[in-house]
């Protein structure tokens, strides 16, 4: 026998289900009860950055949008820093900064929108950089753990080739399943694939 | 880095596997690649931060964050709790989110067409932050357990869903919690993804007679842990200088 550890285990995970929104954004599921609607906003009017729209679908593996799905959205901001007390530099963040948003997407086409600023440079492990990017965590009916991936931006090549998480993918291909693609006027587009031919890579973080 | 460094790993045995066939929608909706496992860097420590100005002062109170003309129909009883980490160190200031049923096993939402009643005083959502030590409490009434469309006859057991946040992104969750006694749990496909009954267990509150209010409402316990984090026994170069 050994001294045992005695460490916790976490709760496990299970499904947000069909309604989630009532719990995360009750608004969308058809009333009105608290006087504030978390994660409306992650960078107030006066946040300095570069304004962006990003939208796009889930899709299942048949093709199909899934239209019962939450994401949350974690970011730095312009100057590449997280309003969080570990964070280095937290002091200099942006005033107004929230950093933080949470969409659903339409219950009719799937279609889910993220108004933000573009992050900036984040510093990475052991001295690298990482490239823009934003941590996306996606929670629906039939997603047993919520399942995580970056948006990283098609426009930023220099950064990107020298990132070290889209550089740790191993078939190249598959790095372009986390580039947001710009359509024109500051928006992005990003379509999340469950599964398939170019399933999105997803993070164990 | 000073303070704390990466989260441990989650465990994925002890959660439920992405694909679940006997929980018909996960087979459309799992990715069939491997996860790419990935250190933490800044992007996954940190997380939002809440404070009591993003909160209301009846949030925590189903019986009346949402009442009309009088209380909700129901089984008067308050879920507490503490979030702790692996660690066993309590998480204080994070936000819980719970949503459910009323009563009835119906769902205030303009996608459930279940034949029960709407209770026209009930929402079925509330929030709160954990306190210094990471406790937390609502009162609500127990839901009913509803019908759903899996196999014909599949039922949920009365559950609350809970979703924590903790101090990073990395340790977001979302689950359910169920209640002492419930044969319905064994039943539940969306349960039994869990293949560890240990892992079951884990959500199952148990009635806590202490935490009763008398001649009031009953009471129950729910525990909830998050990712514990290393200690930087060593340097581990999280930000890298």
């Amino acid at each position: 026998m050994v001294q045992p550890l005695n460490y916790l285990k976490e709760t496990p995970s299970q499904t947000a289900g069909p309604y989630v929104h009532i719990g995360l954004a009750p608004g969308a599921a058809g009333f009105d009860i608290f006087h504030n609607q978390l994660g409306a906003v992650v960078a107030g009017p006066d946040v300095p950055g570069e304004r962006i729209r990003i939208e796009g679908l889930v899709l299942d593996s048949t093709g199909a949008p899934v239209k019962d799905v939450l994401l949350e959205t974690w970011q730095a901001d312009a100057a590449g820093i997280h309003p969080h007390p570990d964070d280095p530099r937290h002091a200099e963040c942006a005033p107004g900064f929230r950093g933080w948003g949470r969409v659903i997407s339409d219950f009719e086409t799937g279609l889910w929108t993220l108004d933000t600023i573009k992050p900036g440079k984040v510093p990475g492990r052991n001295g690298r950089v990482m490239a823009p990017h934003i941590s996306v965590w996606i929670v629906s009916r039939g997603i047993n753990v919520g399942l995580q991936t970056r948006i990283y931006f098609a426009d930023e090549e220099e950064a990107n080739a020298a990132d070290p998480v889209l550089g740790m993918i191993e078939q190249v291909h598959r790095r372009e399943t986390l580039l947001a693609r710009p359509s024109g006027d500051g928006a992005y587009r990003f379509d999340i694939l469950l599964q398939g031919d170019r399933e999105t890579v997803f993070f164990d973080i | 880095m000073s303070g704390p460094g990466e989260f441990y790993q989650r465990d994925r045995t002890w959660h439920p596997p992405a694909y679940s066939p006997d929980y018909k929608t996960s087979v459309a909706r799992s990715p069939r690649l491997p996860l790419l496992s990935l250190e933490n860097t800044l992007s996954e420590v940190t997380g939002p931060v809440f404070g009591h100005g993003d909160l209301g002062p009846l949030d925590n109170d189903l019986i009346r964050n949402f009442a009309k003309d009088g209380d909700p129909i129901g089984e008067r009883i308050i879920v507490h709790g503490r979030v702790v980490d692996e660690n066993g160190r309590g998480v204080p200031g994070t936000l819980v989110e719970v949503w459910q049923a009323n009563a009835g096993g119906r769902y205030r939402h303009k996608k459930d067409t279940y034949l029960a009643p709407v209770d026209p005083n009930f929402g079925g959502c509330g929030r709160c932050l954990t306190d210094g030590e990471g406790y937390y409490h609502f009162r609500t009434v127990k839901p009913g357990a509803y019908p759903w469309r899996n196999w014909v006859n599949n039922w949920r057991p009365a559950h609350i869903h809970v979703s924590v946040f903790g101090s990073g992104f990395a340790q977001r969750l979302i689950t359910q919690m169920y209640f002492e006694g419930d044969p319905l749990i064994a039943k539940c496909p969306i349960v039994q993804t869990i293949t560890d009954q240990a892992a079951i267990d884990a959500l199952v509150a148990p009635l806590d007679m202490n935490a009763a209010v008398p001649l009031d409402c009953l009471a129950y316990k729910f525990d909830i842990v998050l990712r514990g984090r290393r200690s930087t026994l060593f340097e581990n170069r999280l930000e890298g200088n």
